[in-house]
């Protein structure tokens, strides 16, 4: 059974009298243990993929199957407990609280579980380990280097378990050092087991991924794996890079 | 639990990132609460002295004052004439309800001790006065009836006229004082009772057997002529009613025709209570009404802070969300995060305003009672407020695009 089947994903935003269609007929599967990269110019409705992927929004019609549940027609409270426990979300921005310690953000996700305090920071520490930040720990956002942000909210995107991290342009506000480390974090990740699905423009930050989906106009445009035949149709992508 | 809990203590984590905005916020609350605590204080307080006042006067008396009348125009006053009399008060004694008649004669006269001297107000009562207004005795005894039938010499004093005539730690009964000449024996010294409402010191007084005063020393034009009589009812409800009796077997005894007006005065003490517990009453709803006021502004500016706050942190609730936070979640949090501040507000309102009618009474010397009921009413209050008026922010906060609260700039 695939990690997630998606089955003709539409999404519509009607705003005013213009309808946008942002996703037109999407249909992809991706297996546990994948790292996956989605690219895309602006507006190709990667974005929109991945908030459906990440279950923050439903789509207008069409099937999502994450781990055999299908969770395109779930109320709001069940996709809140599905982002918690299955999904780990990376942003551009880390999206971390300000003047709130390292610690203290890793262990959010574990606050709305409603497990023990005491349970919480054990379970932060150690995720903060992985990420190689357990020093840091008490260290508020603005103390910290770029860099060590977006560890400490991969630490809070891995504190939960998920069966999935969606790191959305996770390097996006990195210089290439950081964005290297980053990288590099996330492929040993991967290399642990979790599935990494990866919105990104810029080409050399795919190639750590295995499989690129290239999408342009609501619809995928290329599927390929890292060494297919898909290669002749990465030249492009590359060029533009 | 667990969660609303560890909620709590992220709520005092959020307040304590703006200290000075959190103690600015709270401030309507602090002000509202203490002041409330402080003026109810203050007002039970003064209300309580009040009605000690009123109860040293007795319980259930109803006081009936000689009328005056009018010679050419010219009106003389009460006890201008003789128009009452013990024969009038021991009439009165036999309506239903009544339990005792007392009637009294003053003159101001010096007193004398040795080498002190005072000037004071003199009383010939018999013993059924001293019942009915409530007078108990501090050392000695009262009048024995021996006394009253004799026109006995024998005196008792009010605390004022001990203080006056009698060193410290000199024990007056037993000695012997003189007025208008004549010695007197002291059987007995009064408790004191203070000031009454008009503030007249009643301790400022000396009783002798009403047979003494109009036999010996105040004389007399009509004999049994009284300056006052006093009736004390069994309970307050019959008060009422007794009035009227007295009046309409005044009337009769005194053969006043229907259209002459009455040639005497009943004053009823439950009348006087009355007027003061209306005082008190409009002092109370004043009280609830700046109460209000202040709680109300209070609220708003909580609600104002909340909503900026919203706004501040729509990224923080959008990162919540995606985290796995549902809407009652956030929902929750900034409910806690308005209670919190109104009900720490209200806590420290709570101090402040007990400090301030301790103040009050230390500083000023004002009475204050501080009752538990209006702490904890206060507090509750203020908790009240910061539901209902964190609700609209933080409802506002739970309704947010998880998808557009994250991309918030």
């Amino acid at each position: 059974m695939s990690l997630i089947v998606c089955q003709d994903l539409v999404k519509t935003y009607y705003l005013g009298e213009m309808d946008v269609h942002a996703l037109r007929g999407v249909s992809l599967s991706i297996e546990a243990g994948e790292f996956v990269a989605v690219m895309g110019a602006s507006g190709s409705g990667k974005s929109t993929l991945m908030n459906i992927l990440g279950c923050l929004d439903i789509p207008t019609s069409g099937a999502y199957v994450l781990e055999g549940t299908d969770v395109s027609t779930l109320g709001e409270n069940r996709l809140a407990e599905i982002r918690n426990s299955k999904i780990g979300f990376v942003f551009q921005n880390f999206n971390l609280i300000p003047r709130t310690t390292a610690l203290e953000n890793v262990q959010l996700p574990l606050f709305y579980r409603g497990i023990p305090a005491h349970e919480q920071k054990a379970l932060a520490l150690r995720a903060l380990e992985r990420v190689g930040l357990a020093d840091r720990q008490r260290h508020h956002p603005a103390q910290l280097s770029g860099g060590q942000q977006q560890r400490v909210a991969i630490a809070r995107a891995l504190v939960t378990n998920p069966s999935i991290i969606l790191a959305d342009e996770p390097t996006g506000n990195l210089d290439s050092q950081s964005s290297k480390e980053i990288m590099d974090v996330l492929t040993r990740l991967n290399g642990e087991g979790i599935t990494i699905i990866l919105v990104t423009h810029e080409a050399d930050i795919a190639r750590y991924a295995r499989r690129t989906i290239l999408m342009k106009d609501g619809m995928i445009l290329a599927d390929r794996d890292a060494g297919g035949v898909a290669v002749a149709r990465a030249v492009p992508l590359e060029a533009r890079a | 639990m667990n969660f609303l809990l560890m909620t709590v203590v992220v709520a005092f984590r959020v307040l304590a990132r703006n200290r000075m905005r959190s103690a600015l916020t709270m401030l309507g609350i602090i002000i509202g609460v203490g002041a409330v605590i402080a003026m109810v204080s203050i007002g039970e307080g003064a209300k309580a002295a009040v009605q000690a006042q009123i109860a040293s006067f007795g319980t259930n008396v109803i006081t009936i004052l000689p009328g005056f009348t009018t010679v050419s125009g010219v009106r003389s006053g009460h006890g201008g004439v003789v128009t009452l009399t013990v024969v009038d008060i021991e009439e009165l004694k036999k309506i239903p309800g009544v339990t005792y008649a007392g009637w009294a004669r003053r003159d101001a006269t010096q007193v004398v001790h040795e080498n002190k001297n005072w000037f004071t107000t003199v009383n010939g009562v018999p013993s059924s006065y001293l019942i009915i207004r409530n007078w108990s005795i501090a050392d000695g005894d009262f009048f024995t009836q021996n006394d009253l039938d004799t026109a006995a010499k024998v005196v008792l004093l009010g605390k004022t006229v001990v203080d006056s005539l009698f060193e410290s730690g000199e024990d007056p009964v037993g000695t012997t004082i003189r007025m208008k000449n004549m010695p007197f024996k002291v059987v007995g010294t009064l408790a004191s009772k203070g000031y009454d409402l008009m503030g007249t010191d009643q301790d400022d007084v000396v009783f002798i057997p009403f047979s003494t005063a109009e036999r010996k020393v105040m004389g007399t034009r009509f004999l049994g002529a009284i300056g006052a009589g006093f009736l004390s009812a069994e309970s307050p409800e019959q008060m009422d009613g007794i009035v009227e009796e007295v009046r309409r077997v005044l009337r009769q005894r005194h053969k006043l025709r229907p259209d002459k007006d009455d040639d005497f005065t009943v004053r009823n003490q439950i009348d006087i209570a009355k007027v003061q517990e209306g005082t008190s009453e409009s002092m109370k709803l004043l009280l609830l009404a700046v109460a209000s006021i202040s709680l109300l502004v209070g609220g708003i500016g909580i609600m104002n802070i909340l909503l900026v706050s919203v706004t501040e942190r729509t990224r923080e609730i959008g990162i919540r969300m995606a985290v796995g936070a549902k809407r009652r979640h956030i929902l929750l949090q900034f409910l806690v995060e308005a209670v919190v501040l109104s009900a720490m507000g209200g806590l420290i309102g709570v101090g402040l305003g007990v400090a301030g009618a301790k103040a009050a009474s230390n500083l000023a010397g004002w009475p204050t009672i501080i009752s538990g009921d209006i702490l904890v009413i206060a507090f509750g209050f203020s908790a009240l407020v910061g539901i209902f008026f964190g609700l609209y922010p933080a409802n506002k906060a739970s309704q947010l695009n998880p998808i557009e609260a994250l991309r918030y700039e």
